[in-house]
């Protein structure tokens, strides 16, 4: 295992050195800099701008250097938590991102632990009663989930919200406590304002785990030692539970790694449609504008946090599974 | 006197191995023909498979299907709320018609009031001359499946800010969004089933370099980086290139569960002994892959990819209704729901959120298609 652990970590770091190299070029094809359109814009509203100033700031943030100098410089300031300076908001950009992170990052977390939890039973009964009414009606439950993106999700949400609560379910928490510091009762307003996004983002990941748990029950409840075990006489939900519930649940841990991914897209969406206080609107804004340090390390946070996420969803099933870990072991 | 009754036809001692015209035709039926019989059984499959036909070709004879072009503003009925067709007059069944459209200023809530005028009744006209249009560009017609005479309107969506009629946007909309779709996976077939193959059949560091390529892909988030290279797309490109860019990135991105998944087809297919013997009679390499190795997998392939149109299709909507995307004057389903982005606009007008429907229908039957692909893909196991 330790071993197993090493390697797989080894293996990690390459895959984030050309991750941040490729979210370097991205962010820095388009033409100009952000300085550049920065000039545009005040000198169209009629204001001059000392060149002398500009000169420093393009020293400061190494803008005339060449680019891989700018890479390194970048780079190695963000291993070292110094994550560049955001020219919209005239703040570092730690600051900005700031809680967004978080938030971004607990939404995930729920999204995920909900999705587990909805579609787990309804896979199991799907499963347990395949063509049946009940499994007919949940498989096209689950294909509309898959097939409404959750924007559109999000703004039908809203827009039903809006006609028959008369209310706003915009936001992640109550008005006063945006820009407090973290407490108790702000935790408890963002739960109470989490589950809306919670749910939107989550139906098309429930919608596929729902699919894949019943195929992979279906299978593996088709196989001889089941009918052997039937037919010895064992009862049917000790049939389900000894072996076939524990094999595809496997494939439920695995699955975080694919998962992650796509609840972080589409919580980068709905964000946008729900105005939560999460990356997403910001993210947005700064791709837009060229905030090159901004737009940067959110992408490489972004991709982080996937990269982490199989990391976790990997190890946990070399810990379920002895087959996994063994792999490496009898190859090399 | 005999109690047993005994046939006088000869008698045929294989008559047990001799197949019935059934069987017959079943054993020497084609993999594709046998495909195809499997798949007819999935009824809902062969509904969608019909439903995207007709959806596709009302998107390619958009200019005939829609109501009005687009170009035609109707600037005396702007945010006009879906106008009802009417069979009954006084209890009695005729043909559909509408009744004239005409608006008061509200001007406590400054908004538009529209009302039906019952004085004027306009019939609905199949088949009419409407505005003139050029088809695919080329064809110089004026034919419309349905329209109503020139002072009165017919807006079955409703119209949008500009007076344009949201019908006819969403009918033309369907070109750009559903086209994107397939120009896409081609792209990305074609990426796919080339790296893929490679990777699985010269293995070694060609085989590890696309791996890591496609793992480094997979673990990005999808829209974000799709968001960020969007971004790119100078805004001087002409709507035509940006549309080609919006579908190259979202190709880019979509080819790496093909490629794995041809990868491993191939790995194992490259163990079988006809490959050797067929690679021993000095066959090349991609003729081995296109002649011996790719029929066994290929419906696969095909069922795989109709289940990847939708995300890009989902792809471009998401990125449209950003902004990032395609922009005005292109008229994508996105690009519709970008006006409806603003929950206070939606509220007040809410068919501006009628594009939403097209894109869940083709998405669902996207999905129903490629489903029952899938369980024909492989017509040997019952």
């Amino acid at each position: 295992m330790p071993s197993y652990l090493f390697k797989r970590i080894l293996t990690m770091i390459p895959t984030l050195i050309v991750i941040s190299i490729l979210v370097f070029v991205i962010i820095q094809l388009p033409p100009g800099d952000y300085l550049e359109s920065h000039i545009a814009e005040l000198e169209s509203q009629g204001e001059s701008i000392d060149p002398q100033q500009i000169e420093f700031l393009r020293h400061e943030y190494g803008l005339d250097k060449p680019i891989w100098e700018q890479y390194l410089i970048w780079i190695t300031g963000f291993v070292q938590g110094d994550l560049g300076y955001s020219f919209e908001y005239n703040l570092p950009v730690a600051d900005v991102i700031g809680d967004k992170m978080w938030l971004t990052i607990i939404v995930s977390f729920f999204t995920i632990l909900i999705t587990w939890l909805i579609a787990f039973p309804i896979g199991m009964y799907s499963a347990t009663h395949p063509y049946s009414w009940g499994d007919y009606g949940l498989t096209f439950l689950g294909f509309l989930g898959l097939a409404t993106p959750n924007f559109l999700l999000a703004l039908i949400m809203m827009y039903l919200a809006n006609q028959y609560f008369g209310t706003s379910i915009g936001g992640l928490m109550d008005s006063e406590y945006i820009d407090q510091p973290w407490s108790w009762e702000k935790f408890k307003s963002v739960l109470a304002h989490l589950w809306i996004p919670v749910l939107v983002i989550g139906t098309s990941g429930t919608a596929g785990m729902i699919r894949r748990l019943r195929a992979n029950l279906l299978d593996e409840l088709r196989k001889p030692y089941v009918v052997t075990a039937r037919a010895k006489g064992m009862g049917e939900l000790k049939l389900l539970t000894k072996y076939p519930l524990r094999i595809s649940l496997n494939f439920f841990i695995a699955d975080i790694g694919s998962l992650l991914p796509s609840v972080i897209s589409g919580a980068e969406v709905v964000a946008v449609v729900l105005s939560l206080p999460t990356t997403g609107p910001i993210l947005l804004a700064a791709l837009q504008s060229q905030d090159m340090y901004l737009a940067g390390s959110f992408l490489m946070f972004l991709a982080i946090l996937t990269v982490f996420g199989v990391l976790v969803s990997d190890i946990a099933l070399a810990m379920l599974d002895p087959r996994i870990r063994l792999q490496g072991g009898i190859k090399k | 006197m005999n109690k047993h009754w005994v046939s006088d036809k000869p008698f045929n001692p294989y008559a047990t191995d001799e197949l019935t015209a059934a069987q017959q035709k079943y054993f020497l039926a084609s993999q594709w023909t046998l495909i195809w019989w499997k798949f007819k059984k999935h009824k809902v499959a062969m509904f969608c498979a019909f439903l995207l036909i007709a959806i596709y070709l009302i998107a390619a004879f958009a200019e005939f299907f829609a109501p009005y072009s687009l170009q035609h503003r109707h600037t005396q009925k702007i945010y006009s709320p879906p106008q009802e067709v009417h069979f009954f007059e006084d209890g009695k069944l005729t043909r559909p018609f509408v009744y004239g459209w005409s608006y008061t200023l509200n001007l406590e809530i400054l908004l538009r009031e529209y009302e039906e005028d019952k004085s004027q009744k306009y019939p609905l006209k199949f088949f009419c001359q409407g505005d003139d249009y050029q088809l695919w560009g080329a064809l110089n017609a004026s034919s419309h499946l349905v329209c109503v005479d020139s002072p009165g309107s017919l807006f079955l969506l409703g119209t949008d800010r500009l007076g344009h009629d949201m019908l006819s946007r969403i009918i033309y909309g369907a070109r750009i969004s559903l086209t994107i779709g397939l120009i896409g996976i081609i792209l990305s077939f074609t990426l796919g089933l080339t790296l893929g193959g490679l990777a699985g059949f010269y293995g070694g560091w060609i085989d590890s370099s696309v791996q890591r390529l496609t793992e480094i892909i997979r673990s990005f988030p999808e829209l974000p980086l799709w968001m960020a290279l969007s971004a790119l797309l100078p805004l001087s490109w002409s709507p035509m290139w940006i549309f080609f860019g919006i579908t190259l990135i979202l190709a880019m991105m979509d080819w790496t569960g093909l490629a794995r998944a041809v990868r491993a087809k191939i790995l194992t297919l490259r163990e079988e002994d006809y490959t050797s013997a067929a690679l021993l009679m000095g066959a090349t390499p991609a003729r081995v892959i296109k002649k011996h190795m790719l029929p066994s997998f290929f419906s696969h392939l095909i069922a795989s990819a109709s289940l990847s149109i939708p995300a890009m299709i989902l792809g471009e909507t998401a990125l449209s209704f950003l902004g990032l995307g395609l922009r005005p004057p292109i008229t994508s389903w996105g690009v519709l729901l970008n006006e409806a982005q603003n929950i206070n606009n939606v509220a007040v007008y809410p068919w501006l959120m009628m594009p939403v429907v097209p894109v869940i229908i083709v998405i669902l039957a996207f999905n129903f298609l490629g489903d029952g692909l899938r369980d024909a893909a492989d017509p040997y196991t019952h």
